[in-house]
């Protein structure tokens, strides 16, 4: 059993329910699985919820720590291009960089993500609340899923909102003549970082709605589960870079 | 290796030689045991004694640290300092796929140069700027000349893309890169002359792009020198 | 009928995917190798027709060194030892039935595929491919007009390339995911066997690595179209106007490129040398001298390689204090290398092992990892750096430790599973035919080179011409090394028949030839728990006894 769900000490105490087959409880404070909970009895011993949410943890991570080296890279870029200049012809060290005035909308764009990772972490935590997910492994009914679509739901909307102020930004910036084509440096990078980013959370919206799709398709709880932790994974992960890109757009020029 | 000509070439000709000398000798010692292991019988031991293992790799880390500091003491005498006050400076121009040589002339100092300037076919290869008087009396030359004994300062530019400035007989390499100037200095010892070659792809001519350097005896320098001197006094004239 | 192929091209079967990756491995191969030849004729011969070609140009010379050099280390050597052997053996050397994620897996495949026919497609556009050599220098590589084959050719490289990273970063994250969360019950770290160990470490290095190139590559791509200039410094011109208009740094695209490429050296040979380690111990039926230290040695050797990359820059107009700085790192990472080959001098000093061609393979390996390796620590000395640098003693450097004891570990890998690919075995007479003349034309194509490069002779040179009074000497050592690589070249056609005859009509093989102790070879036993290390051979003269992975913990004797 997965351990980020909420102790209830009831549920402690519980029996086991002798309805066939292991419940996805465990009472060990770490959440137990990993080796030696043989479910099913599989020779290779590795079978249970616990492992398949470990898996796909495991890859988002590995995942992400990959695209966190490309946005290092980019920013390394950026402070070595901030830096770099020539010496003209009466030995002046030039430097081409212009601080690009971050449009203010960014600040907002940021709140408005930064709620958005809050409602994605309650719909994560509604799906691993103990009750309802031993409810829903036994069949009765979808308490998790009723509980945590909405605030799913509602993450998506945040991230389209935010996307769209990013937007709204880039055309503010086109309307006072710092297009992407041109030879400004600074605006390049705020083009190429913010629509990096940008991309990553398209990327991240195609999965809010996979998983709030999966959510009533999927028929497994520890699928459930997966699908929207993973995606909380990745959405966090999106916001913290955001967070640190901003900074290093807005006081770091 | 070619002839070493430059006054600090010989300490690297003497590192290389050292550090050959060892790796030869490992490289050959080491197949000797493949081999010898290779035929063995096998043995009925234990297997290769520990201690004697860790022995071997602490003296590979003794002769790793010898290469390393002997071989920073010579790039710290190369690099880390600049060149005397009385070294002459000449400046170095890659362009696909030619070299170019500029002496600044009887007031020591190099004239600017714009890079809008730059016409070969009307005998401004590196773009002189004419408003700049500085730059009246410099030289350009396709052959770098050098007096012997005297250190020279070079001046490394590069018009387009990326070379690669590299004179085995003096045993000195440095890139040149659009955008930076890199200096590289180093004393020319024995008269001869010497190839220059790019080491670094710069486009389909790369493996053409080479040049002489020529080091004469100082009355020769000077005689060459106020050659072109007056070649280009009288070019200015017509 | 249809759906049956279909199935088979799309399976998401690790095993067939690792056939599938060796089998774009071995097409690129024969690509690059092809080349290579063209280039060896060219050097010496120049003004002969080569067919396909016809007369060789600078740009073709120039081109087909770009083509060999991006082929053979992406999609040879950063494909067969990864991806192609993991797929092979990894789950099943593990306890897994099956990879992580088969089907992101599927995907890398077909993402790899998609890269290497971009890649070459771009020999059959109009101006050819491009010729900045596969480092790919700005503002050569970032200006259209900066020679032939650098306008198209040079976007189709780039777009291979970050489509190849791309597909290296979805294999990396499957590899990890599987070794870190697919052990069998008992399989601990200091029970995986060697290669595993070569896997791990080279999946979180391309984790860190391929994004940076990527990196690299979009913003050299945006220099090419969108007008930054992220590498182009101001007033840069080309073809006598200027184009450069603002403040990049030509030194940036080299710094991200050797983070990448360098670790991409180590990510070619680790998982080599974890199969070196394995075949030894297999071959001279003993344990591995050292198991915990050898594992050490790969993490180090992994871990410092991410912070050497300097040392392709010490002439390129760094800061000679940094330069220091990677020398020292540099000359630190010999020594991890050096207690690797000690590790299996030691485990050979036993001898009387069985000389089977696997053995013979991984023993070639070692003595190129010993000729090419010991050249490391000259080229880790700035001051001779300053001489040797992009010359051919670098040349004969990298081929000798990637080329060639890279290579011998994927043939040393392809003999040894053969049975698990195809269950028949490779004819033993022809493989140590491979072997030989394989070994001798190696030694005589790259040997000679270390002398060239003493004399000075530098790379990517179309041919021996001009006042360079060192050059003429040197034709006949070129024409040496010719035709000791045609022999190299002609020795691959015996492993070529080997390996299609053998697959139809070689001997069958029994279920574990090799007597094996590693999980791959336990054909379908069934074992639960893992209890005991990879490499238990037992010592006793002549016995066949020995203790494999899948069978419960051996009584004390």
């Amino acid at each position: 059993m997965p351990a980020t769900f909420t102790r209830n000490p009831v549920e402690i105490e519980r029996k086991d329910p002798g309805t066939g087959g292991k419940p996805p409880l465990d009472r060990r404070p770490t959440g137990g699985g990993g080796e030696g909970d043989n479910w099913g009895d599989h020779p290779e011993g590795h079978h249970g919820p616990r492992e398949l949410l470990i898996r796909y943890r495991l890859g988002v991570i590995f995942a992400l720590a990959g695209d966190l080296m490309f946005f290092v890279a980019l920013v390394s870029a950026f402070f070595v291009r901030q830096s770099t200049g020539h010496f003209d012809v009466h030995d002046n060290f030039i430097n081409d960089w212009r601080p690009l005035a971050v449009p203010t909308i960014l600040w907002l764009n940021t709140a408005v993500l930064l709620l958005s990772g809050v409602t994605m972490e309650l719909a994560r935590r509604h799906l691993f609340r103990e009750v309802d997910v031993m409810d829903e492994w036994l069949g009765l009914g979808r308490p998790a899923v009723k509980r945590a679509a909405p605030w799913l739901a509602a993450t998506l909307v945040l991230g389209l909102a935010f996307l769209a102020g990013q937007w709204i930004a880039w055309e503010q910036l086109v309307h006072e003549g710092y297009r992407f084509m041109s030879n400004d440096p600074s605006s390049h990078f705020f083009y190429l970082i913010t629509g990096i980013h940008g991309l990553h959370l398209i990327f991240g919206i195609f999965a809010l709605i996979g998983a709030l799709i999966g959510l009533f398709t999927l028929k497994k709880v520890e699928y459930r589960q997966v699908a929207v932790d993973c995606t909380a994974w990745y959405w966090h992960t999106m916001s913290l870079f955001w967070v640190f890109l901003f900074v290093l757009l807005e006081f770091f020029q | 290796m070619p002839p070493d000509g430059s006054l600090r070439g010989a300490v690297v000709d003497r590192l290389m030689f050292w550090n050959l000398i060892a790796i030869c000798i490992i490289a050959v010692v080491a197949h000797l045991w493949l081999i010898f292991a290779v035929l063995r019988r096998r043995s009925a031991g234990r297997g290769f004694p520990v201690l004697i293992r860790w022995g071997l790799v602490g003296a590979f880390c003794v002769m790793y640290t010898w290469m390393a500091l002997t071989a920073q003491r010579v790039w710290a005498a190369s690099r880390f300092t600049g060149p005397s006050l009385t070294a002459m400076h000449v400046e170095v121009v890659g362009e696909q796929f030619q070299w170019y040589f500029r002496y600044p002339g009887p007031d020591a100092t190099f004239g600017a140069t714009r890079p809008q300037l730059v016409n070969a076919a009307a005998g401004n290869p590196l773009g002189l700027d004419p408003k700049d008087t500085r730059g009246a009396d410099d030289v350009v030359s396709s052959v770098l000349v050098l007096p012997a004994g005297r250190e020279v300062d070079l001046q490394l530019r590069s018009l387009d893309v990326i070379h690669g400035f590299f004179i085995p007989g003096m045993r000195i390499k440095e890139n040149t890169v659009p955008g930076l100037v890199l200096h590289l200095h180093f004393t020319p010892e024995k008269p001869g002359t010497y190839p220059i070659l790019c080491s670094q792809v710069c486009g389909m001519g790369h493996g053409r792009m080479q040049a002489r350097l020529m080091v004469l005896a100082p009355a020769d320098y000077t005689v060459w020198l106020d050659q072109r001197e007056r070649t280009r006094q009288q070019a200015e004239g017509e | 009928m249809k759906s049956r192929i279909l199935s088979r091209i799309f399976t998401t079967d690790h095993r067939q995917l690792g056939i599938l990756y060796l089998c774009l491995a071995l097409a690129a191969a024969i690509v690059g190798t092809v080349l290579s030849l063209m280039m060896r004729i060219h050097r010496v011969w120049p003004n002969m027709m080569v067919p396909g070609v016809g007369l060789v140009k600078p740009e073709n010379y120039l081109a087909m060194v770009t083509m060999h050099g991006t082929l053979m280390v992406f999609f040879v050597l950063l494909i067969a030892p990864q991806a192609g052997f993991a797929n092979l053996v990894l789950p099943e050397q593990i306890g897994a039935r099956r990879m992580a994620f088969p089907r992101i897996n599927a995907a890398s495949f077909w993402i790899s595929v998609v890269a290497f026919l971009v890649l070459i497609s771009g020999a059959h556009i109009k101006g050819g491919s491009a010729i900045s050599g596969w480092s790919s220098y700005p503002p050569l590589s970032a200006l259209p007009a900066a020679g032939p084959g650098q306008g198209l050719g040079m976007d189709l490289w780039l777009i291979s390339i970050g489509i190849f990273c791309v597909a290296s970063w979805l294999s990396a994250v499957n590899m990890l995911a599987t070794i870190l969360g697919e052990r069998r019950a008992g399989m601990t770290w200091s029970r995986l066997p060697m290669t595993v160990w070569g896997w791990l470490v080279t999946s979180i290095l391309s984790l860190l690595i391929f994004a940076v190139l990527l990196a690299a590559a979009v913003l050299l791509f945006s220099d090419r179209h969108f007008g930054s200039s992220f590498f182009i410094p101001v007033g840069d011109m080309i073809d006598g106007r200027v184009v450069g208009h603002g403040d990049g740094s030509p030194l940036l695209w080299l710094h991200l490129f050797w983070f990448f490429g360098h670790p991409g050296t180590y990510l070619a040979v680790l998982p080599g040398m974890g199969l070196a380690t394995s075949l030894f111990a297999n071959f001279t039926r003993r344990r591995v001298a050292g198991y915990r230290v050898m594992a050490g040695g790969l993490v180090a050797i992994g871990g410092l390689g991410l912070l050497v990359w300097g040392h392709h820059m010490f002439v390129s107009g760094m800061n000679p204090w940094a330069g220091t700085a990677f020398a020292l790192t540099t000359m630190a990472i010999a020594v991890p290398s050096t207690i690797e080959v000690i590790g299996w001098l030691a485990t050979l000093w036993g001898g009387g092992f069985r000389l089977k061609t696997p053995m013979l393979f991984a023993l070639g390996f070692l003595s190129f990892f010993i000729v090419g390796g010991l050249s490391g620590p000259i080229l880790a000395q700035p001051a001779l750096d300053a001489y040797l640098h992009n010359t051919f003693f670098v040349v004969a450097h990298f081929h000798m430790v990637m080329g060639l004891a890279g290579v011998f570990t994927v043939f040393a890998g392809v003999y040894y599973w053969f049975p698990l690919m195809t269950g028949r075995m490779m004819n033993e007479t022809l493989g140590k035919l491979h072997f030989w003349i394989s070994l001798i034309g190696a030694y005589g194509t790259f040997f000679p080179m270390y002398f060239a490069g003493l004399a000075g002779e530098p790379r990517h040179y179309d041919r021996l011409a001009g006042p360079a009074t060192s050059f003429p000497s040197l034709v006949p050592l070129e024409r040496g090394i010719t035709y000791s690589a045609g022999l190299l070249a002609g020795a691959q056609l015996l492993f070529l028949w080997n390996v299609f005859v053998s697959a139809r009509r070689g001997m069958v093989a029994e279920p574990n030839p090799w007597q094996a102790s590693t999980l791959e070879w336990a054909n379908g036993a069934a074992y639960g728990r893992i209890e005991s290390g990879p490499y238990e051979y037992e010592l006793p003269a002549g016995a066949e006894g020995f203790h494999p992975q899948w069978e419960p913990a051996a009584k004390e004797e």
